[in-house]
């Protein structure tokens, strides 16, 4: 029974006593929540890029090994011999496929999840979507490697249905064919394209559920087909979430090196070339350069896209 | 045709016959029979869930009739998509789009059928004027109010020249005064266009005074369909009774107390007046008070019932728990059929 007759009521204990606090210096409580991770992002974080950043500056003395720590624009200037500017080319050629791929595949999942998909069938596609992410890696990569293999069961099934020929022509393409398919960069961007895919799907799929069902018909109203309602109303709200899924796919696929390494051919991608550098060869400012690249690289990309309006839709 | 002159344009802009839309066991429209004239501005009116906003998603083709046929302009519509309807829509959350200005947005149906640039935004700039927004081109709808909103929605609607214009609850977003407003302007603006405007609120002040006729539904239903005042003073329902205006449904009991034959009646409270007690034979006592500004919502207990009485402002008014007389003015009890 309810027996306070009173306008204030008295305090409880700690609980209330930091509520009041909180009440009277609003700004206390949002510098207490955001000082550990703000230190974290500040320090561990970005800090650590800067110093990869002042490394890749540095240069190495040739003869004995040694890291020389004055400015010089040696180490980026070596990224351009042939050599190594291929590397560069070749993952970042790699990147664009499967970030292409990953958004042609990915697009009408993601739209029929975000407009069709209701309850049950909700649940089933972020399971789908999800279920890969939770095994190992490794595991997949392995597993794909065995799928894609000459003996492997693509290769098996494709015979019994007697496309062999088909196949072997395929392989057969200069620069993306192979021995087998695991040999290939056919496999190398297959087996991207499998492990990526759900980065490029969820980002999209959010943004197409933030458009409204109205939006569709209206454009259809004022006379539009299918096909200039997709272009001009559609892809354009999506768009935001089409280049965060892209954001993932194409630099998780820039700085992966375990792919390229146990799938495709044996010519390297950076992030083959970083570990070598920074491990055996024990060229640091070389790596620190390679790893500057993707950096980079996503930089121009989403100043392009922002030019080209992209974002207009946030 | 010279000798069509004379004689007034007979096609209906909108014909519905016996038109069902069943959502599975859902009866969302059904069995509806009516036709719009040309040139006239038409009200559905219910209560949400009555099946007026499918009607309207009919005409413009979003949902396809589970039975019957639909005839725009005397032309069967079933096989043909929206987009090839030349009736046009201003959605009930205006559904502009957001990544275009306002000038692209009002330019939309024109661009989609590939007219040039500089004829659509020529064309989409004077249509911003008659909607008073000239100077809103480079505008985003982000930027605008509600009530600018939905007038690029309009302009937007209106583009196209459309034959029926349908409007979707279009001023349920706005505040009373400016919905007032645009009252008064999307009726000026029709009766110049001359466009069919058929109008979709659960409003029936709005209903009322802005459209030639109204269809007031209730259950997939038609229940009643004429002008204002038909549906206003001669309610045929007690449905409709009850939901156009604030009108009495008076029981039969109650309808021989107050004078008239025994059935459902209904009876307006502005066209009952309050008497001293001792100069009337219907007699009851007062039990509650509402003031509405043009005057008072007075509730009189019966023998037989509570009824409503509307005492305009500037008479006198009762106390609660005074006993009054009634008189009714003649032929104030209005017979429903459809107990």
């Amino acid at each position: 029974m309810m027996t306070t007759n009173r306008a204030i009521l008295p305090e409880r204990g700690l609980g209330d006593r930091l509520s009041a606090l909180f009440w009277r210096k609003p700004n206390l409580l949002l510098v207490l929540l955001l000082a550990p991770p703000v230190l974290w992002l500040g320090v561990v974080y970005l800090g650590s890029l800067v110093a990869l950043l002042i490394q890749s500056f540095y240069s190495i003395d040739e003869f004995s090994g040694v890291i020389v720590p004055e400015f010089t624009l040696a180490t980026y200037a070596e990224l351009l011999r042939p050599s190594n500017f291929d590397i560069i080319v070749r993952t970042v050629t790699m990147a664009a496929a499967v970030t292409l791929g990953a958004a042609v595949i990915g697009f009408p999942l993601a739209y029929f999840a975000a407009r069709y998909a209701r309850g049950k069938w909700k649940a089933v596609f972020y399971l789908g979507i999800m279920l890969p992410l939770w095994s190992s890696y490794l595991v997949k990569v392995y597993a794909w490697k065995l799928i894609l293999a000459k003996e492997g069961i693509i290769g098996w099934a494709v015979e019994g249905l007697g496309g062999s020929a088909v196949l072997n022509s395929v392989l057969a393409l200069p620069v993306i064919g192979g021995t087998s398919l695991s040999t290939s960069y056919i496999g190398t961007w297959l087996v991207f394209l499998y492990v990526w895919l759900p980065y490029m799907i969820l980002p999209m799929q959010a943004s197409l559920e933030r458009v409204p069902v109205s939006m569709l018909e209206a454009s259809s109203d004022l006379g539009a087909t299918r096909w200039q309602t997709f272009r001009t109303v559609v892809f354009p709200l999506a768009m935001p979430g089409i280049i965060a899924g892209s954001i993932f796919t194409f630099s998780l696929t820039l700085g992966d090196y375990i792919i390229p390494q146990i799938i495709g051919s044996s010519r390297r991608f950076i992030g083959q070339a970083v570990y070598q550098l920074q491990g055996t060869a024990g060229n640091v400012p070389l790596a620190a350069a390679f790893a500057v690249v993707p950096i980079v690289i996503m930089v121009v990309y989403l100043t392009i896209a922002r030019r080209k309006g992209a974002f207009d839709a946030l | 045709m010279a000798f069509a002159t004379d004689t007034p344009h007979m096609t209906p802009a909108v014909e519905f016959q016996s038109v069902s839309r069943h959502f599975g066991a859902v009866r969302a429209v059904d069995g509806v029979n009516l036709t719009v004239a040309e040139g006239e501005f038409f009200a559905m009116l219910g209560p949400s869930g009555s099946g007026k906003t499918t009607c309207l998603r009919l005409i413009s083709g979003f949902e396809k009739p589970t039975a019957g046929v639909i005839r725009i302009f005397g032309q069967d519509s079933g096989n043909t998509p929206p987009n090839r309807r030349n009736v046009n829509t201003v959605f009930q959350d205006y559904a502009l789009f957001p990544h275009m200005n306002v000038r692209d947005n009002v330019a939309y149906g024109l661009m989609v059928k590939g007219i040039d640039r500089r004829t659509r935004h020529a064309k989409a700039e004077e249509i911003l004027a008659v909607v008073k927004l000239d100077d809103y081109g480079d505008r985003k709808p982000g930027q605008l109010s509600g009530g600018q909103r939905q007038r690029v929605a309009l302009a937007r609607a209106l583009v196209n020249e459309p034959q029926v214009l349908l409007l979707d609850e279009p001023l349920g977003a706005l505040d009373l005064k400016l919905r007032e407003a645009m009252q008064d302007e999307l009726k000026s603006l029709q009766q110049r266009l001359g466009i069919t405007f058929i109008f979709v609120t659960h409003d029936q002040g709005e209903a009322l005074s802005m459209a030639d006729r109204v269809a007031v539904f209730a259950d997939g239903k038609i229940a009643q369909i004429g002008t204002p005042s038909e549906v206003y003073t001669r309610p045929r329902t007690r449905f409709v009774a009850d939901f156009v205006g604030s009108s009495n449904v008076v029981a039969p009991a109650m309808a021989k107390a107050l004078g008239g034959p025994e059935a459902w009646a209904s009876l307006r409270p502005e066209s009952i007046r309050l008497l001293p007690w001792s100069k009337s034979e219907i007699r009851g006592s007062v039990t509650a008070m509402r003031y509405l500004g043009s005057g008072t919502r007075v509730a009189v207990t019966l023998p037989v019932g509570e009824i409503s009485v509307l005492v305009p402002a500037g008479l006198p008014l009762p106390n609660i728990g005074d006993s009054v007389g009634l008189m009714l003015a003649p032929n104030a009890l209005h017979p429903l059929d459809g107990a």
